[in-house]
């Protein structure tokens, strides 16, 4: 059944909220917990249901994304029939290279949809991280003879600052959707959208062109919403970890989940592996005077000094009697000896001169951009 | 098929006798090692680094593991259209069927094999070996002596040098005298297993080693001997660099132990010299709240919350809370549970430590086992479930049979 459905991740959100990290890279391609990309997590998803079948639909700065998915290869998405497809913009008559919106990208993947065999479509966002399998959802989009099943979590905390496309369904006991709201001011349910949606193919053609027809651009706001009543719209919980990638507070929050085990344990559930490019890193060496506590190191870091509660990605250098506290260090930092850092993300390839100092707040954390030195 | 200029021929059928349990369902070169790699990972990835894209890999005892984890050379970027690599088991010819006798019956018994890509140089190397070579620096001396055999040599002390085949050449690397272990070495030079021929050279020397029932069909005791005596143009072609064998316990727990010292005697941070190896998908190790960790080394998937000093942690060890691992090889997925000790020890694959046991004691006076393999290194066999409060004295070996004659800890600290 699971072979009966083809995967479409739009990777086009353009979140300001993410600042530095979004600046030359798309959503999808931010760096998360240690090794990963925002994007590995709903791919993994995808290829552990036993799809075969994945177009992304890029928009915007999607050179960093090309160079990690490559031919799909670590997620044994290179094959002979099917695999991963990559669906960058292009111009034509009625495109001009830039879309006005999901409806209007998905649109632009037309050809490969048709193409597509199966059955149903699996429609993702690529901000939105959980390790699932979309199984037991397409199972539930069948018995109830859905349109459309959207999948949801409930989730307590809210801020409206931090809000970004938050979609909010309100079910009635069987579970359909009867009202929509996004971005609610005053949100009156706590469930939340995960950006994962099951259609059936020809339903998903019919939709996104009847919509470019009436000039709508939004799968969510100008379908979802305005066709809350006329289609079989429903919710299926998922009860696992969820993060959503909306903010930077988000993302330094979201990080920090990682050090909780239960959290871990719940998103590299060793049956559902999340697969990544492969660099081959040396594992991490920890030097005489190193102290680490409470932390998520990747491979191919050094370690001489304190680290406390932080996330290390993949080759970072921490110099000696230098103290790293409650920060995340992505790929390549460097730190060098006797500084101290506290609440700080680097991007990939800062150096932190010596002696240097930085701190800020878990509510306001000093971001550095890719390749900074301080 | 393209016609190739040098292939590779890895010799991977050893059982590895004096790796003891730690072999007993693998071959040697299936051994892991460093963390996240396995012994075979350091050849095959020097042969990707020095652009051979052909290698054949010859196995025979235990083959499942290796075959398993060289797939379709993907890791190692050994999937080409013409060549990459291949596992070559003994397999039944018309005129009958016999396993490997010797390295160099192994390579005989595939002659059709390396036929196939008509190379005018072969590389034999050795699939138990930890080192970084670029054989295409050995490959150029090779050509520019026009040599008929290049063997690659080392410098290793001379009181060491009787251990070794030790090399003996004049003023040009010229070799003149080739001695197997001698009681009065000559000279330091030692092979290190590594050799290129002229293909149609060695051809002809295989047939005649074949031939010959005398012979062990063994490259350093029959056809390089046969080689100098007929006054084969060879060369001793000297490395400088890291090399061990690690065939033995000891020289695999002090290879690991290689990349922790300051700086690591060997180095695999070097990106022009990736080592390479397959990927297990885990994600990056956790070093929790309680955790001590120092002079070690910690890859993907292990878990630390006790104390950890001067140790390497494969891909998804398990440290619990409260024990204590000093100078020890933790292969993966191993457990360590809580309040258990660990001292120079090789903990291997899927094992646990009970908690509170102790492994790599002082042993008791009555205790009498065998560590001629082991010397003062405890070794914990593969998939074996230490009891808790257990102790395994040091040098012993813990195997299902060792398990019923252990002792239990009765209040001793250590």
């Amino acid at each position: 059944m699971t072979r009966d459905a083809f995967g479409l991740i739009y990777t086009g959100e353009s979140n300001m909220q993410l600042r530095e990290l979004t600046y030359s890279r798309s959503i999808a391609a931010v760096p998360y917990g240690g090794r990963y990309r925002c994007i590995d997590f709903v791919l993994s998803s995808m290829v552990n249901t036993g799809i075969t079948n994945v177009g992304l639909i890029a928009q915007k700065n999607y050179h960093s994304l090309m160079d990690h998915l490559g031919a799909g290869k670590e997620w044994d998405l290179s094959r002979k029939r099917d695999g991963l497809f990559i669906l960058p913009p292009f111009m034509t008559k009625e495109n001009t290279g830039l879309y006005k919106g999901t409806v209007d990208a998905i649109r632009s993947a037309m050809g490969y949809i048709r193409r597509s065999a199966q059955k149903y479509c699996i429609l993702t966002g690529s901000h939105t991280i959980y390790n699932t399998t979309y199984s037991d959802m397409l199972a539930a989009h069948i018995q109830k003879g859905a349109d459309i099943t959207i999948m949801y979590n409930v989730e307590t905390s809210f801020d409206p600052n931090e809000q970004f496309d938050d979609m909010r369904l309100e079910m009635d006991d069987d579970g359909r959707v009867t009202d929509i709201e996004i971005d609610p001011f005053r949100p009156r349910t706590n469930t939340r959208s995960c950006d994962a949606f099951i259609i059936e193919k020809t339903l998903l053609e019919y939709l996104i062109e009847e919509a470019a027809s009436r000039a709508s651009y939004d799968f969510m706001r100008d379908i979802l919403i305005k066709k809350v009543n006329r289609l079989k719209i429903y919710g299926f919980r998922y009860d696992g970890f969820v993060a959503r990638l909306d903010s930077v507070n988000e993302y330094f929050r979201h990080n920090m989940a990682l050090l909780d085990p239960k959290v871990r344990d719940d998103l590299f559930d060793p049956e559902h592996p999340i697969y990544t490019k492969v660099k081959d890193e040396v594992p991490a060496r920890y030097g005489p005077c190193a102290s680490v506590k409470n932390s998520v190191v990747a491979d191919g870091c050094i370690i001489n000094g304190t680290v406390e509660n932080c996330v290390l990605f993949r080759g970072v250098r921490i110099g000696e009697n230098t103290t790293v506290s409650n920060s995340i260090l992505m790929q390549a930092t460097e730190v060098q000896d006797e500084c101290e850092l506290d609440y700080v993300i680097t991007d990939k390839g800062v150096t932190i001169k010596q002696g240097r100092r930085l701190s800020g707040h878990s509510s306001f954390p000093v971001v550095l951009r890719k390749g900074m030195s301080v | 098929m393209r016609k190739k200029k040098l292939i590779a021929m890895l010799l991977a059928g050893g059982q590895g006798s004096r790796l003891s349990v730690l072999t007993n369902r693998m071959a040697k070169p299936a051994v892991p090692f460093g963390g996240k790699y396995r012994i075979i990972d350091f050849p095959l990835s020097n042969c990707a680094n020095s652009d051979i894209d052909t290698v054949g890999v010859l196995t025979q005892y235990e083959p499942l593991e290796l075959n398993a984890y060289i797939g379709t050379g993907q890791a190692w970027d050994l999937d080409r259209n013409t060549g990459g690599v291949y596992v070559l088991p003994p397999y039944v010819t018309g005129s009958g069927s016999q396993w490997y006798l010797g390295t160099a019956n192994a390579i005989y018994q595939n002659m059709s094999f390396v036929d196939g890509y008509e190379p005018e140089h072969i590389l034999i190397l050795s699939g138990d070996h930890i080192y970084k070579m670029n054989y295409a620096y050995m490959f150029k001396e090779h050509l520019r002596h026009d040599a008929d055999a290049t063997i690659a040599v080392l410098s290793v002390p001379m009181e060491e040098a009787s251990r070794f085949g030790i090399m003996n050449t004049d003023g040009s690397g010229r070799i003149t005298e080739f001695e197997e272990k001698p009681k009065a070495p000559k000279s330091n030079k030692a092979s290190m297993g590594i050799y290129i021929f002229k293909w149609n050279v060695l051809k002809k020397y295989l047939c005649a080693d074949a031939e010959n029932d005398a012979s062990q069909h063994d490259f350093g005791k029959n056809v390089i001997p046969a080689m100098l005596d007929d006054g084969c143009a060879m060369y001793a072609y000297s490395f400088s660099g890291y090399w061990k064998d690690v065939g033995t316990v000891r020289s695999l727990w002090e290879a690991n132990m290689d990349l922790i010292t300051i700086p690591p005697k060997l180095d695999l941070y070097d990106k022009e010299w990736r080592i390479y190896g397959k990927n297990t998908a885990m994600p990056p190790h956790f070093v929790g709240k309680n955790a001590e960790i120092q002079n070690s080394m910690a890859t993907e998937g292990s878990r630390v919350n006790g104390t950890v000093r001067h140790s390497v942690l494969f891909s998804g060890a398990v440290v619990e809370e409260g024990a204590v691992i000093e100078d020890a090889v933790i292969m993966p997925n191993a457990v360590i549970k809580k309040n258990a000790i660990i001292k120079k020890a090789i903990i291997g694959e899927h094992a646990s430590v009970g908690e509170g046991a102790i492994v790599g004691c002082r042993p008791r006076p009555d205790e009498a086992y065998d560590n001629s393999l082991t010397d003062d290194i405890t070794l914990v066999s593969n998939n074996l479930d230490v009891p808790p409060n257990k102790r395994v004295p040091k040098g012993m070996i813990a195997d299902e049979k060792a398990l019923l004659k252990l002792n239990d800890r009765e209040g001793e600290q250590e």
